[in-house]
């Protein structure tokens, strides 16, 4: 492949004018989108190289099948790949971001799901795996991977935050794009075992109130779940989006708790207890723990609150059609359950327009949402903010800040701003 | 699904009065029954009230000796954490901090954050030191928490630790934590 091949893959990878998407606007849009005429194709088409060509791989047979058996993304998209931020002391407590900006759809691949680990990704032979249940129950139980895939299974599409996700408190770096302020953002669709099924057969004591959930990992990472988390929507999982977890998502067992922040989600589940008070673990004391103006921090929010996005167009991308019609799509999403709402701003903030919200609009899952914008060529401040079933909106940054000051590190998610320049470049904008 | 599905399970072996089916309080029968023995090398976690702690007892001397040799390559001869050239953040530092945690900037560690005394034992035993987790005995546990506290000014330097007096040493930000999340707490002007 050529480089001018490349070039062509990448430019056609989405700000190409979408007629059906101007001609599905709802009528509430149209404003929005300003007067619908046929928008300028001169950029696209110089990108084409006319006249047409018929290309090389039309004129040989392609690849055989099964090279390779597992299958992987073409070779044009080597850049969408996940990325650490900065580089840290170490890298097995490290993470690695999501690259949102390339991303469709709510389903996060699992070579891109997001990685956050404290002890490296552990090597786990599913035959020498075990998961324990002990503490306060009536009978402790020990379970094989053969036998936790005999109990009946659920799947459920539903996302996973860090809550150290989008870093925004104090300042924001000029060169970050959405991968680096949201890229601790998954969904995916997990399969497993309802941990209420498994707590069904070891026979949980009325006094038990917590479970300490233990990873096989070398930080024998723990969390404190409440007992009614365990027993409303927690699952064991041992599938990802159609097969079995990936070994950084915690291959060959997880605990996954929708809406809850990810790091409570322990991989390699190895050992639940159940107990009638918290453990008080690191993990919940001297981490994940939102310290508060005035010196007092906030213990066990759990929740992940609503929270939106714009993916595309996203910061270090650029408005390559120049002006002319684009399509401002993102995710939104809500630890307390449904989207009700997402609304888009190219004024920064002055004035909403409500998104179209792509189906399925799930529970404690992302959703896709999408507005049709003309870009005029002049500057412009993209904003979200995100309204779940509860009613809750999406605050501003300076509404966030008010309250919980710019200390607590955790739980981030006030509205992100996108700058798009006369010259079309986006950039990360500081209110 | 499952769990209405079951119930009308039951609800027609009752009617019909036939064959013990498995209902909400019985079991499916999968898994193994285990005793504590069976898992005692996997049952490391340790409560703020002091149940897990092992048997064994360790020195703020004993445990300097410690530090120095296993920990302090990574967190510092005093535990004032470590900065590597090039990377974000250094090693985590473990002492000091004590009245910044209302700061502009402030400093979170063992001493200045911490709630509980337990949780050095706990996390140290599963964790550290790092490029050897579980490679301590628990008298060396005892030692080397003993000395981190030591280092904060928690433990005295005749100090010593065991099972009965580890869950009694009171961290200065004991009372330092909201345990009730008091979430939705911001409110947007729509
Ligand atoms: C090879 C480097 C290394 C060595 C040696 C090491 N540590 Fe650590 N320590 C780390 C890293 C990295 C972390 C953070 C891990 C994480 O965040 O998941 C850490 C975290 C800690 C913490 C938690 C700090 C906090 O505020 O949350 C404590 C306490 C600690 N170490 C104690 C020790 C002790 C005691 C020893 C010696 C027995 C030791 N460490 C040896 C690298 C090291």
């Amino acid at each position: 492949m050529t480089e001018n091949h490349k070039r062509e893959a990448t430019a056609a990878s989405g700000e190409l004018p979408n007629r059906r998407a101007i001609l599905k606007t709802g009528a509430g849009l149209s404003a929005f989108v300003g007067g619908v005429s046929v928008p300028s194709l001169s950029m696209a088409q110089a990108a084409t190289g006319l006249p047409l060509a018929v290309p090389e791989w039309m004129k040989e047979q392609g690849r055989p099948i099964l090279s390779p058996p597992y299958g992987v993304p073409s070779p044009f998209e080597k850049d969408v790949v996940r990325r650490q931020r900065e580089t840290r002391v170490t890298d097995t407590a490290a993470t690695s971001f999501s690259p949102l900006q390339n991303s469709f759809g709510i389903i996060t691949p699992n070579g891109l799901c997001f990685e956050r680990h404290h002890a490296g990704v552990p090597n786990i032979d599913p035959d020498r795996h075990r998961l324990l249940v002990h503490g306060l129950v009536e009978r402790p139980l020990v379970f094989t991977m053969d036998e936790l895939m005999r109990f009946p299974s659920v799947s459920r599409i539903a996302f996973l935050e860090c809550s150290g996700n989008t870093p925004n408190w104090k300042s924001v770096s000029a060169d970050f794009g959405v991968q680096q302020t949201h890229g601790l953002l998954m969904c995916c669709e997990w399969t497993g075992v309802l941990l209420s099924t498994l707590l069904d057969e070891v026979g949980v004591a009325a006094q038990a109130k917590w479970v300490l959930a233990e990873g096989a990992d070398a930080a024998a990472m723990t969390r404190s779940v409440p007992i009614a988390k365990a027993l409303d929507d927690a699952i064991i999982v041992y599938g990802q989006n159609g097969e079995r977890l990936r070994a950084e998502q915690g291959y060959p067992l997880r605990l996954f708790l929708p809406g809850y922040e990810g790091n409570m989600n322990i991989k390699w589940l190895r050992r639940l207890k159940l107990g009638d008070q918290p453990f008080e673990t690191r993990e919940e004391t001297s981490k994940y723990t939102d310290l508060m103006p005035g010196g007092k921090a906030r213990q066990f929010t759990f929740v992940m609150e609503a929270k939106s996005v714009i993916t595309r167009p996203s910061g270090g991308q650029r408005m390559r059609g120049g002006p002319g019609f684009y399509e401002i799509s993102g995710l939104a999403w809500s630890g307390r359950g449904r989207i009700d709402r997402v609304e888009v701003s190219t004024d920064g903030g002055q004035s909403w327009h409500e998104a179209e919200l792509q189906e399925p609009i799930l529970s404690k899952a992302v959703v896709r949402f999408r507005a049709p914008w003309r870009w005029d060529g002049k500057a412009a401040l993209l904003q979200s903010r995100a309204i779940d079933e509860t009613g809750y909106v999406q605050p501003r940054h300076d509404e966030l800040v008010d309250v919980r000051g710019v200390n607590s590190f955790y739980h981030y998610n006030a509205i992100q701003t996108w700058r798009v320049d006369s010259d079309g470049r986006v950039a990360i904008h500081v209110a | 699904m499952w769990r209405s599905s079951r119930f009308f399970v039951v609800l027609i072996a009752f009617l019909f009065n036939t064959v013990t089916i498995a209902h909400a309080a019985e079991r499916l029968g999968i898994g193994h029954a285990v005793s504590p023995q069976d898992f005692a090398a996997w049952d490391i976690d340790v409560r703020a009230d002091g149940a897990g702690l092992p048997e064994g007892r360790g020195s703020v001397a004993e445990g300097r000796e410690i530090f120095a040799r296993v920990c302090a390559a990574c967190h510092g001869e005093k535990g004032e954490g470590k900065a590597v050239p090039g990377a974000v953040g250094g090693f985590d530092r473990l002492v000091g901090g004590a009245g910044t945690l209302d700061k502009a900037s402030p400093t979170l560690t063992v001493g200045s954050y911490w709630p509980y005394a337990t949780t050095l034992f706990d996390y140290v035993r599963r964790a550290m030191p790092f490029s050897a987790p579980q490679s301590l005995s628990n008298d060396q546990v005892y030692a080397v928490s003993a000395y981190v506290l030591y280092m904060n000014n928690i433990l005295p330097e005749d100090g010593v630790l065991d099972a009965k007096n580890l869950p009694q040493v009171k961290m200065p930000n004991q009372d330092g934590f909201i345990t009730q999340d008091p979430r939705p707490d911001v409110k947007s002007k729509d």
